[in-house]
């Protein structure tokens, strides 16, 4: 439910839930860019949260935003799982 | 034997001369013991031969062979060592020659003396061994040792698997983090006696969370998202909420405009209209809209909604009802106790930290609720016991507090207001009511009759009345600053100000429409709001302007929408507009509306002083 709603939200491209080991669990994008999204960034994420933690253990990221020329990528970690984005904020 | 013969021979020379002892004799001397021998014996030939062989020499030696058991005769050996030494002479071209040569090189470069006892050229060795400055000598032995056998032995290797972790810092925390708390389960467990049932319970859970897979893990971060993709969306709008000032202000002074912002509203609460609007105090971007409806024909079923601005197009919280909601008041310092007035006369107390759909308390017929709809219900302090308790008013007449006493909502009657006979047989139906902000137990309640009574919650009795309107007082509003005055407004097209010491109203604001809230802003003491069914939003000032709105802006299309409440943010400046078709606005205020009271000085004082006694005549 909750992810219709951000699917219906304006600009948004797709969403893609991935698991903690890298999987995409659900996704409304065609397979190959899912599996290309889910690698990268889940790497990405991964030394983001290093980055944090080795600052100060006690923080942990909340959330991360790559804006590039044609898309935003906004990605939210949660415990086990974390949620990417990607929406057009132009349109 | 030639020794006589050379004699001879040498006799033979004639005239030569012998030399005998020191001196020269001539002739022939013969010994006399020579032979005399004839001249034929003296011509005789006699042969002589030489051979090696030494006359001293034994020629018949015999040794005594084991082997043959007899006696041999062995081989004598015939020279005779006469004299020997020991050369130290070698041949150049020979390889000891070269080794020594060398040798001799590398001494006279190092300008010492060889040593006789050159131990290297007799163990032949290339290199030059240094040896110590006593005479050292080497001696080596070499020792048996068996030849090497190479053996082998192969086993199977041991099953591996390759391991790979990171060790940081935040691993490390995260790690000592979840020992401490399994200690503490651990404590807890040792205290609290485990029983079967809990174990059952245990296990069901366990088998709930892996069937739920995505969404109640997500959620958390998935409310994020959508806030983030929501601010993406009206990223202009947040930008203007934050910085926006409109520069047309300097040269409007003294009129302010009203600057559009989030426009929120929910599907399912199309039918319905916006009945109540409450800011969030410790939240200041959420607040809460009550839907119902005023339209006392059809009545049905109301909502109660929570939004916050960072995420417009979807609501935080969701509360159906079964009745309309007709008020609603957030609790100031427990923010997530919400207390709620319904059109059947009932209210109740939702905790938005709940999980559930359902208010924690709900009164019934039998704990009191009233029997009219209830127009305003209001957060009091906690009373002595820290019980949380709100005030709620009715047409019923009845004012009552409720208690929220452990489970239950238990609710004492205040004040009955008076019967009017010449309007109507019953008691005067309470329509609006509001506490004094500084003094807890003063309050005002309006009634359909258009008249405002004053009283306090300890004693049942009216302390004053004011003949405020000719119609139904919509709305009272105590100053927040000024102790004395008071607000209000009504179908009548008026909005009154008061002082409460006096009968009459001090101002008087007719505004040719009929007004459906007003509002006191938190800022300061002279500026409030009012909204009006024709769609528009008055703001006054009347530190500036005191007899015309300083703003009067139309926010919604006449036609389509009428305005029905309206509410300051506590720390922002801006105000959110209900309109009866569900939709709440927000606008920003601009400068010129925002001008806060300026600090009281002894002039100062003495003019507001002197303004004030020329209002009151």
């Amino acid at each position: 439910m909750l992810t219709r709603r951000i699917q219906g939200q304006k600009g948004v491209q797709g969403i893609i839930i991935v698991n903690s080991e890298g999987i995409p669990v659900k996704t409304t994008l065609d397979n190959s860019s899912t599996v290309q999204y889910a690698g990268l960034i889940h790497q990405l994420v991964m030394k983001a949260r290093s980055t944090v933690r080795d600052i100060d253990p006690q923080n942990d990221l909340t959330f991360l935003r790559v804006r590039s020329k044609k898309n935003e990528i906004m990605i939210a970690p949660d415990k086990d799982y974390f949620l990417i984005v990607i929406q057009n904020p132009s349109d | 034997m030639y020794s006589r013969s050379l004699l001879y021979v040498m006799l033979q020379d004639e005239e030569k001369t012998v030399e005998i002892g020191g001196g020269h004799i001539k002739g022939l001397i013969k010994p006399p013991d020579q032979l005399k021998l004839t001249e034929a014996e003296l011509k005789e030939k006699i042969t002589r031969v030489l051979n090696t062989q030494n006359p001293h020499a034994p020629d018949n030696i015999v040794r005594w062979t084991f082997k043959d058991r007899c006696f041999k005769p062995c081989v004598v050996d015939h020279t005779i060592h006469i004299f020997e030494l020991e050369g130290n002479l070698v041949y150049k071209n020979s390889d000891e020659g070269r080794r020594l040569m060398l040798k001799q090189g590398e001494v006279e470069e190092a300008g010492e003396e060889d040593r006789p006892d050159s131990a290297a050229s007799k163990t032949d060795k290339k290199e030059p061994k240094i040896t110590n400055i006593f005479n050292s000598c080497d001696r080596a032995t070499q020792t048996l040792h068996n030849p090497p056998r190479e053996i082998n032995c192969q086993t199977e290797p041991p099953p591996r698997s390759s391991f790979s972790a990171s060790a940081n810092q935040w691993e490390i925390y995260d790690a000592y983090v979840q020992e401490l708390q399994k200690q503490e389960k651990n404590k807890e467990k040792q205290k609290a006696a485990p029983s079967e049932k809990d174990e059952k319970s245990q296990k069901k859970m366990m088998l709930m969370e892996t069937q739920d897979i995505d969404l109640n893990k997500v959620s958390k971060a998935a409310k994020v998202l959508e806030r983030m993709v929501n601010l993406n969306i009206f990223d202009e709008i947040a930008q203007d909420f934050a910085y926006y000032e409109d520069p047309a202000d300097e040269f409007k002074f003294p009129k302010g405009t009203l600057l559009p912002l989030w426009k929120v509203k929910y599907d399912q609460a199309k039918k319905l209209s916006v009945t109540a609007l409450c800011w969030n105090n410790k939240y200041p971007d959420l607040f809460g809209v009550g839907m119902g409806s005023y339209n006392f024909c059809k009545q049905g079923s109301g909502m109660l909604l929570f939004y916050t601005y960072k995420n417009c197009s979807f609501p935080e919280y969701i509360y159906p009802t079964s009745s309309g909601v007709l008020c609603l008041d957030i609790h100031e310092e427990r923010t997530y106790l919400v207390a709620v007035g319904f059109y059947d006369g009932s209210v109740a107390v939702y905790n938005l930290k709940t999980e559930g759909k359902e208010p924690i308390y709900k009164s019934t017929a039998k704990t009191g609720k009233h029997t009219a709809p209830v127009w305003q219900v209001c957060w009091q302090n906690d009373d002595m016991d820290s019980n949380h308790n709100f005030y709620s008013v009715s047409s019923d007449g009845r004012v009552v507090s409720w208690t929220l006493v452990k489970n239950e909502l238990v609710f004492t009657d205040i004040i009955r207001l008076p019967v009017i006979p010449c309007v109507s047989n019953f008691t005067a139906c309470g329509t609006s009511m509001d506490f004094h902000k500084q003094i807890d137990y003063l309050f005002l309640v309006g009634t359909q009759e258009g008249k405002i009574y004053k009283c306090k919650t300890y004693s049942s009795k009216i302390l004053e009345t004011y003949d405020a309107h000719h119609m139904r007082v919509d709305t009272v509003k105590w100053n927040h600053f000024h102790p004395k005055v008071f607000i209000s407004c009504s179908s009548d097209w008026t909005i009154k100000m008061w002082d409460y010491t006096i009968n009459t109203p001090v101002l008087t604001f007719d505004l040719k429409e009929p007004i459906g809230d007003i509002a006191w802003s938190p800022y300061s003491s002279t500026v409030f709001a009012a909204v009006t069914t024709d769609g528009n939003v008055h703001v006054f000032d009347l530190n500036i302007n005191k007899y015309e709105a300083l703003c009067q802006q139309l926010v919604v299309d006449k036609k389509k929408a009428k305005l029905t409440h309206i509410a300051f943010n506590p720390i922002h400046p801006i105000i959110i507009v209900g309109d009866d078709r569900g939709n709440v606005n927000s606008f920003k205020l601009s400068p010129n509306l925002r001008k806060k009271p300026k600090v009281r000085t002894l002039t100062n004082c003495r003019l507001y002083a002197q303004n004030e006694m020329t209002c009151t005549k």
